[in-house]
């Protein structure tokens, strides 16, 4: 082995990815092609009724919705505490980033779970509404868009913040405080200063909060129920309860599809921004 | 004057309770399934109704928990062979990359971090279909491959980061006294890169135990694994101790997290 000829290294890595990850992504697009759940028709039937089917278009809606309101949730609450880890000391810096992380290492199914705890007839939240007399009755939270929402927004905040806290630590504090020391607000500061200079971190946040929110396929199905159809659901019931396996494919590529032009949407509306700032 | 002080002042009242509320929001969950799990009643309920260690018990009792303990340890058998295989494919892959530029190292790397991107799901429903048509059942050794493919662009991450760290004039000085390869690789390369690597194979073996659309299709009656399990005893809702698994889960990453953070910097290594 030599300088020259190190980049064989990547040979076994390459050949894996071709063999268990690049042909199976192939043979998704082929099976799609097929007509019937036998898979001996080529004809492209199925692609036809999916998309024929005006209920298929509401759960695209649905989904891109969903990913939608949990992108603007979680940049709502996650972006004032990257400001915040922005503004702290060392000490807390490393509590705030212990906070973010601790989550991220624990399983989505408990994180969901948690959800359940909260949201249900008999959980914290219903207790307090109880307590407090809001409501006389608990509210209806599980199976619902808001609450399925509000469990997304924490059970996705840790890859919000992650790229938001790594641009806000490379941030060169000076420019903040020649902002304050012109006599900028700290909201000026804020729109002029900070946002535009982070926002590489909150696109990037947001497109994986996206992609994630929309495909989270067991908190979808746990909290929202079944009565809440989005793409991950009709892939599971196609593929694994009524073994229709074109369709499945079909809607498995259209949610790579939707996922990848919502990334893409995210990524343009960065730029545009960026070109705003400057 | 004072319209400015009052402005400043509603900029630090709205973003601390905004990011306060981030903070509960955070930490929360955590902290309510962990204190749900030592409840004295018999239904998922916070504030618990008393404390007790029944559930773990119950947990941990071999008859009647058999089925979550094959599950689990299942988990942590593919979590392992996942973890070594992505690691050295991996680690592999980044020494290969590191320091080259071109159209096609870049359009390489794109291709090796596209798992991350892609919904999952969809691979999961293509792998089970390739494996399907090579006659081949839901299996264990399938369930490891595919989480080898979806775990490996996390070591790649961090270990290209810490390739990118190493002083090329390094690697020369080595060369230059006649060292070979290897011998390089050895000495030079692999401790400046050691601690990227751990925090990658990490987060690759977390990222195993938690995963759940490449399980969900690969795994059948004989090898279930705890996600799915912990999944289908939510299901049924009546079930408490999903609470005391997710108890022991958290406790265990924590563990790892607290010792990962003291030999490697791990929170750091992520943030960056």
């Amino acid at each position: 082995m030599t300088r020259e000829s190190e980049w064989q290294l990547a040979l076994p890595l390459t050949l894996a990815y071709a063999a268990f990850f690049l042909v199976p992504l192939g043979l998704l697009i082929a099976v799609s092609a097929f007509g019937d759940d036998r898979i001996t028709t080529l004809d492209g039937a199925q692609w036809r009724k999916f998309l024929g089917d005006p209920f298929t278009w509401k759960v695209i809606v649905d989904t891109v919705k969903l990913g939608g309101l949990t992108v603007a949730a979680t940049s709502l609450i996650g972006y004032p505490l990257a400001l915040v880890y922005l503004g702290a000391g060392p000490r807390w810096q490393r509590v705030i980033l212990f906070v973010v992380i601790l989550p991220l290492l624990t399983s989505v199914v408990v994180r969901t779970f948690a959800w359940i705890v909260i949201l249900g007839r008999e959980g914290v939240i219903n207790q307090a509404v109880l307590w407090l007399g809001v409501s006389p009755a608990p509210l209806r939270l599980l199976q619902t868009e808001h609450g399925l929402v509000i469990a997304l927004t924490q059970i996705e905040m840790p890859i919000m913040l992650l790229p938001l806290l790594s641009v806000m630590s490379r941030m060169d504090p000076n420019l903040r405080d020649a902002s304050a020391g012109l006599g900028a607000s700290k909201w000026r500061t804020l729109v002029r200063v900070t946002l535009p200079l982070s926002l590489p971190g909150l696109v990037a946040g947001c497109m994986l909060v996206f992609a994630s929110a929309t495909t989270a396929f067991i908190s979808q199905f746990v909290i929202g129920g079944n009565r809440l159809v989005y793409l991950p659901l009709i892939i599971w019931q196609q593929s694994l309860v009524v073994y229709n396996w074109p369709l499945a494919s079909v809607a498995a590529l259209t949610l790579l599809v939707s996922v990848g032009l919502g990334v893409a949407a995210i990524a343009a509306v960065g730029r545009r921004g960026r070109a705003y700032a400057v | 004057m004072l319209a400015r002080r009052a402005s400043d002042l509603t900029y630090s009242v709205v973003i601390g309770l905004l990011a306060g509320l981030g903070l509960l929001v955070l930490i929360g969950p955590v902290v309510i399934v962990l204190l749900t799990s030592f409840t004295l009643g018999r239904s998922i309920k916070f504030p618990p109704s008393g404390l007790s260690l029944q559930w773990y018990r119950l947990l941990f009792d071999p008859v009647s928990s058999s089925q979550i303990h094959r599950a689990a340890l299942n988990s942590l058998e593919v979590a392992l062979v996942a973890m070594v295989a992505a690691t050295v494919l991996a680690t592999l892959a980044s020494v290969a990359l590191a320091r080259r530029s071109g159209r096609w190292v870049r359009a390489l790397d794109t291709f090796f971090m596209s798992p991350m991107i892609l919904p999952m799901l969809a691979f999961g429903l293509a792998a089970l279909m390739y494996f399907t048509f090579l006659g081949l059942r839901p299996s264990l050794p399938l369930i490891m491959v595919g989480h080898t493919v979806v775990v490996a662009p996390f070591v790649l991450r961090t270990t290209s980061a810490s390739m990118s760290q190493l002083d090329p004039a390094l690697l020369e000085s080595s060369a230059s006294l006649g060292a070979g390869w290897l011998y390089t690789f050895r000495r030079v390369t692999l401790p400046v890169i050691a601690p990227g690597i751990a925090a990658g194979a990490f987060l690759a073996f977390v990222a195993s135990l938690d995963n759940v659309p490449v399980s969900l299709f690969l795994s059948g009656p004989r090898s279930d694994m705890l996600p799915i399990r912990m999944w289908g005893m939510m299901e049924s809702m009546l079930d408490v101790r999903v609470a005391a698994v997710s108890g022991v889960l958290i406790a265990t990453v924590l563990a790892l997290m607290l010792i990962m953070e003291r030999v490697v910097g791990l929170t750091r290594r992520l943030r960056d």
